[in-house]
């Protein structure tokens, strides 16, 4: 719970319009936001923590559950989508056994398909811990899954 | 040469830099300008494309052999890391200069091809291959039989302003910026003009909203000026989330101050002190580069109180938008930056009446503010000969999809839609045909390769029932299904609608609905059946008017557009998904028709014991068979088979 309070000491300011850059600052230090911190936040802002679920339910940023240790991010902009993004969404999920949002039982993977990485001249694209995979296809990701489960070995 | 020399330098040579026209600038700062624009060099200078995508294609790994190439060999030259040039598909981009030669430029380079690139060019020996070309400078040596970058096909027919220095300039150097006459706008403003000549001037110069509204920019300063209030505020917003566009990326990672310097200018004419940037926080490259360039503007005076004696007070800070497509929208964005959730309000009252916290509020997109400085350094009537008609300036295009170059592509307004896509992008990819071309985002049209030849410019855009919107364009070849693309647009619609407004809610849900319903196959399905269907597909004709009129803000108004406009086009192709069960580029899965070939099947039984649908039957050790009408086109038959015996149509 420190560091939550660290975090809630940034900002002094106790009005809504602090609300989000507070839980930006918890989601980018936690990789998420749990129940307790996010009543916390309500109790800061004197707000109450359903107001503060609502609107971080509404926005994408913020997610409710542990990310894995590495968080494959798969493009699904437009250019994406015509250069088959969709069968690499469909073997990635396939291959980790989990779906979009959600992190394998071990903790090794979580998933999220994303709207645009921004990277339409290298389409299709997916993202692993901030390394790019340009030009995917879907017959590589085995191959790319493996390897960094063999780190892990 | 040492940057801290011009530091010191060019700000001491700020006043003479604003005053004095160009022409009669002292030897001393002619100097130093000179130098910051890298006209004479004393040692190499070897830059790489280090924006986002550039990144992407592996733009870190080609810097880092950069940095040990030149450590190992002891060779001492300048490595700076620079913005997008704007060629997407062509990278990792590197660009040489030795001095006194002209800039030259490789593309699709490669890590392990950075030595041989380098110790040819080193060696005073262009390599051919990867050569993309060389920047034109009348006053540096060109290098022999090494093409111009102007009279490549893809830059020929561009007129870059707002993207000239990007790919060209340091992205963190503010005396670059300045060498190349920045700032000089906004300091002569805030010195010589009066806040209404600033609006009545961007007024006349035509510049209208770049986002997709249209709106002349100078009348909604204007209007905020206009409003009394004890405190104004300026929104810059960086919420690029159209799928497809990264045009204001590109102008913030490749030239940051260009903003800066538009949003300073901006506040200053409708009287705001607090300006803000709205950006998405997946931009991180473009959030570290603009929070650089505030600090850097603010140390140079250029930011903060009193600015160079002329009583007016600026400070921009950045918000992270937490990722809502909606909040691309403007009341929806204000109301993001409140706290709450990003749901549009019914205008009027508009924000720049009242907006951010209930006062005045301009908000403006990236692109349009970046053009502020050039209108204001180069005048009104410079700029309204660029364009045609009431669209003036240019426009910034980023082209995606199967084009054969994809990348930013600056043209001025009115010119052709056909001339930017059989012109300068090239078409479709070697070996493809040019189907379609959908512009827009998300909410923009599907046109057919037969009907480009239409000027780039709003009205004549809206007459032909599409939209510029921020200026994403796909390029569709034969490979592409026009119903699985929109159904692609129309989910991802029914996901980013907010939820406020009926009309948007629930109509982008039935549209999705009909639409993943015709790229199903029927299971007992009658003849009638599909009829029926037909008709409700008809039917969203109606259900898109409805949705435009009623609808508050322009998500719910503009989402039926790619459906709208590809029935128009391409209804053929509606029909042969519904009545013919078939889509002939074989993207959309689920209608495939799967089949054994009884030659290679040694009935293992795996595929049927696999089948969700019992759709397989036959007897052991003997060739199986699918039954099409129970099929679903799963493809799980064709995953399993260990003796490639299933195919499809």
């Amino acid at each position: 719970m420190d560091r939550t309070e660290q975090i809630l000491k940034n900002f002094q300011q106790l009005n809504r319009d602090s609300l989000i850059p507070i839980l930006q600052a918890v989601q980018d230090e936690y990789g998420y936001i749990s129940d307790d911190v996010l009543e916390r936040i309500g109790e800061h802002l004197k707000l109450p923590a359903s107001k503060v679920y609502g609107l971080a339910t509404f926005y994408s940023q913020f997610t409710f559950t542990p990310k894995g240790k590495y968080h494959i991010k798969v493009c699904s902009g437009s250019a994406c989508h015509i250069d088959h993004a969709a069968s690499i969404i469909k073997e990635l999920k396939k291959q980790l056994g989990i779906g979009d949002g959600e992190t394998t039982r071990d903790g090794m993977f979580s998933l999220e398909v994303v709207a645009c990485i921004g990277a339409c001249g290298q389409s299709p694209v997916i993202e692993i811990n901030n390394e790019y995979f340009p030009k995917m296809r879907a017959n590589r990701l085995k191959d790319v899954l493996e390897d960094i489960r063999a780190k892990h070995r | 040469m040492p940057e801290e020399l011009h530091h010191t330098s060019l700000r001491e040579l700020i006043p003479e830099f604003v005053e004095k026209p160009v022409n009669e600038y002292s030897q001393e700062l002619n100097e130093v300008l000179t130098s910051l624009r890298r006209l004479e060099l004393s040692k190499p200078l070897v830059m790489v494309g280090m924006n986002t995508s550039g990144r992407i294609a592996g733009g870190d790994k080609v810097l880092q052999v950069v940095k040990s190439y030149l450590a190992d060999r002891s060779i001492d030259a300048d490595i700076e890391e620079t913005g997008a040039i704007g060629l997407g598909s062509e990278e990792p981009l590197i660009s040489i200069q030795l001095p006194g030669r002209t800039r030259v430029i490789f593309s699709n380079v490669s890590a392990d091809e950075v030595p041989i690139i380098l110790d040819d060019v080193f060696h005073h020996t262009i390599p051919g291959e990867k050569l993309l070309g060389q920047f034109r400078n009348d006053r540096l040596d060109a290098w022999p039989d090494v093409p111009f970058l102007d009279e490549l096909a893809f830059f020929a027919k561009q007129r870059r302003v707002l993207l000239k220095q990007n790919g060209i300039i340091d992205p963190f150097s503010i005396e670059e910026y300045m060498a190349h006459g920045g700032y000089r706008a906004f300091l002569r403003t805030i010195r010589y003009h009066t806040f209404d000549e600033i609006c009545v001037m961007v007024e006349e110069s035509g510049l209208r909203g770049r986002s997709g509204s249209g709106f002349l920019t100078g009348k909604k300063w204007m209007k905020a000026r206009q409003t009394p209030a004890e405190q104004k505020y300026l929104i810059c917003n960086a919420e690029e989330s159209d799928p497809g566009a990264f045009m204001d990326r590109a102008l913030m990672e490749g030239n940051p101050h260009q903003l800066i310097e538009g949003i300073s200018i901006a506040s200053y004419a409708i009287g705001a002190t607090r300006a803000y940037i709205y950006i998405r926080s997946e931009y991180i490259d473009s959030i570290r580069k603009l929070s650089a360039a505030i600090e850097r503007a603010r140390e140079f005076g250029f930011l903060g109180h009193n600015i160079f004696n002329s009583g007016f007070n600026l400070d921009i800070s950045i918000r992270k938008g937490p990722g809502a497509f909606v909040c691309g929208e403007e009341t929806a964005l204000i109301a993001s930056m409140e706290g709450k959730r990003g749901m549009p309000q019914s205008k009027p009252p508009y924000p720049s009446e009242r907006g951010f916290h209930k006062r005045p509020t301009v908000v403006n997109n990236v692109e349009t503010l970046c053009n502020v400085p050039h209108i204001i350094a180069n005048g009104a009537e410079w700029y309204r000969e660029i364009g045609i008609g009431d669209c003036t300036g240019t426009k910034i295009f980023s082209v995606s999809g199967r084009a054969r170059t994809r990348g930013l592509i600056e043209i001025p307004m009115g010119t052709s839609l056909e001339v930017l896509i059989e012109e300068i992008v090239g078409g479709a990819r070697q070996g493809h045909t040019l189907k379609a071309v959908h512009i827009g985002g998300p909410y923009g049209c599907i046109l057919p390769a037969g009907k480009l030849d239409i000027p780039v410019c709003y009205e004549t855009f809206s007459r032909e029932g599409a939209i510029l919107g921020a200026g994403g364009i796909l390029v569709l070849d034969e490979k592409t299904c026009i119903v699985d693309l929109v159904k692609y647009f129309m989910d991802f619609m029914k996901q980013q609608s907010c939820g406020k407004c009926i009309p948007c809610r629930e109509g982008t849900k039935r549209m999705s609905e009909m639409l993943n319903e015709i790229t199903r196959k029927p299971l007992y399905e009658d003849q009638h059946d599909t009829l029926e269907k037909f008709r409700g597909l008809m039917q969203l004709e109606k259900l898109a008017d409805v949705m435009r009129d009623t609808s508050l803000c322009g998500l719910g108004q503009l989402a039926a557009n790619p459906l709208v406009s590809s029935l128009r086009y391409f209804r053929e192709e509606f029909e042969e998904h519904i009545f013919d069960r078939h889509c002939k580029p074989n993207v959309c899965r689920e209608l495939r028709t799967y089949y054994i070939d009884v030659e290679l099947c040694t009935g293992c039984t795996i595929c049927a014991k696999r089948c969700p649908e019992d759709a397989i039957i036959g007897t052991e050790k003997h060739p199986y068979f699918i039954v099409s009408d129970k099929c679903t086109g799963c493809g799980i038959c064709k995953e399993v088979c260990k003796f490639s015996a299933v195919f499809y149509n």
